[in-house]
């Protein structure tokens, strides 16, 4: 059997505001904690544009700048942040393992706070014209679409934001959507109904993606009559929600049907001893920057607590069985 | 110190076009979060691999003609030349492990 060479108090896995806030809150406690941000961290702010609804920001402040703020706010107070991706997570046992980048990583507590990742439409054509046309980041990539008529997928906030936002550079925005009603915010669909140059299309569903080295039109079905049109559009940007980033726990801990992580609410406790999870990872009702980073902080919390009694456990434990008090082999 | 250099419209024959070295151009605005995610990862590599490649860094705000002509439609867009001939494109941020492997044929 082999002896971790060291064992952590916490490992913080994913850097959204939940991740970054639980770094920021266990720093503090001074768990020292390690953290991966993975290769493409700050989550799922860093495409966004402007967050409005972020206490403290009363003129808003731009997704990517939060998300540097609070980086650095957990760097602040020492949380050890590694841009590196997460390949295995064992939670079996006392002693947690992270393996990343071919090296396994050891600690008693877990917080998990992978977030979601954006769903695709996952129809013909979509992946091939990624980069070509069809986009996975509106603030990136409205920029080259200026005076062209694109088409934004969904129904929900982010779809709304999204079209409302591309409607800056481009002529023209269809608002493709399923169905007839909208997820949206009442706040949000107004918005983008007021916009003159958001034309909506519902009852519709995307079957293709054409073109031949770009886009040049999406396919859409009429749930209702069944009838299949094409839109002339030369750009294609897919917001119809996101899925829980949960494989690396599957089998691990409990997830509901959807994937999501369950959790022992009002805490963040998760099915196994030692392991907490926040963020979008567990949230399917709220899913905003705020009741992460809110998540993200008691997750924190709930480590600190179970790490302090569990150290108490253990060094009474030992101590009973006339052992030296150290911890783990 | 920066290992990767900043190129513009004006400059991008001289520094990319006509170099002996095969050199990464990355397509990047400051309004680009993941832009912001794989930069760091672009100076590692500049640093590590400088004898062979010349990573390059072109504002696509500021200098909107290369991306036009290279049909950049996505940022950030990461695309290889050599010889003054764009052989292989990148987009989207990535890993360090996955960019070195979409490199490997130059390093």
């Amino acid at each position: 059997m082999t002896t971790p060479t060291s064992v952590r108090d916490l490992i913080i896995v994913g850097s959204g505001p939940a991740g970054y806030t639980a770094g920021v809150y266990a720093a503090r406690a001074e768990l020292e904690p390690l953290l991966f941000e993975g290769t493409q961290f700050g989550g799922a702010l860093m495409t966004t544009t402007e967050v409005e609804n972020f206490p403290g920001f009363r003129e808003g402040i731009m997704g990517p700048d939060l998300m540097d703020e609070m980086r650095e706010q957990a760097k602040r107070f020492g949380a050890d942040i590694r841009t590196e991706d997460v390949d295995e997570i064992d939670l079996a046992g006392p002693v947690k393992k992270v393996v990343a980048n071919g090296e396994t990583y050891y600690a008693h507590a877990v917080v998990l706070a992978m977030g979601a990742a954006a769903r695709y439409l996952g129809i013909e054509g979509e992946e091939r014209l990624l980069g070509r046309g069809v986009s996975a980041c509106a603030t990136c990539d409205g920029f080259f679409f200026k005076d062209q008529d694109i088409a934004v997928v969904g129904g929900g906030d982010s779809a709304m934001e999204e079209a409302t936002f591309l409607t800056r550079f481009a002529r023209s925005v269809t608002l493709v959507h399923r169905r007839e009603e909208f997820r949206a915010s009442r706040i949000m669909l107004e918005r983008a109904k007021a916009n003159e140059k958001i034309r909506f299309v519902t009852n519709a569903e995307p079957i293709e993606v054409v073109g031949e080295n770009s886009v040049t039109g999406l396919v859409v079905r009429d749930t209702v009559t069944g009838e299949q049109s094409t839109l002339p559009v030369t750009g294609l940007f897919v917001a119809i929600g996101h899925d829980p980033r949960s494989e690396l726990v599957k089998g691990q801990v409990d997830i509901d049907d959807e994937g999501y992580v369950r959790v022992q609410s009002p805490t963040t406790a998760t099915s196994l001893e030692g392991v907490f999870a926040a963020g979008d990872l567990v949230d399917h009702t709220y899913r905003q920057a705020i009741t992460a980073a809110g998540t993200g902080a008691s997750a924190a919390i709930d480590a600190e607590r179970w790490l302090a009694e569990r150290g108490d456990i253990t060094a009474n434990t030992l101590e009973a069985a006339g052992a030296p008090v150290a911890v783990d082999a | 110190m920066s290992n990767t250099i900043t190129i513009t419209d004006d400059s991008f024959k001289q520094d990319v076009l006509d170099s002996e070295k095969p050199v990464l151009v990355d397509f990047w605005a400051t309004w680009c979060g993941p832009c912001k995610m794989v930069a760091p990862v672009l100076e590692e590599i500049a640093g590590e691999h400088g004898d062979k490649l010349t990573v390059a860094k072109l504002d696509i705000d500021a200098n909107p003609a290369a991306a036009r002509d290279f049909q950049v439609m996505s940022i950030p867009t990461m695309i290889l030349f050599q010889g003054g001939n764009p052989v292989k494109q990148i987009v989207g941020a990535k890993g360090k492990a996955a960019l070195l492997k979409d490199l490997s044929d130059v390093l």
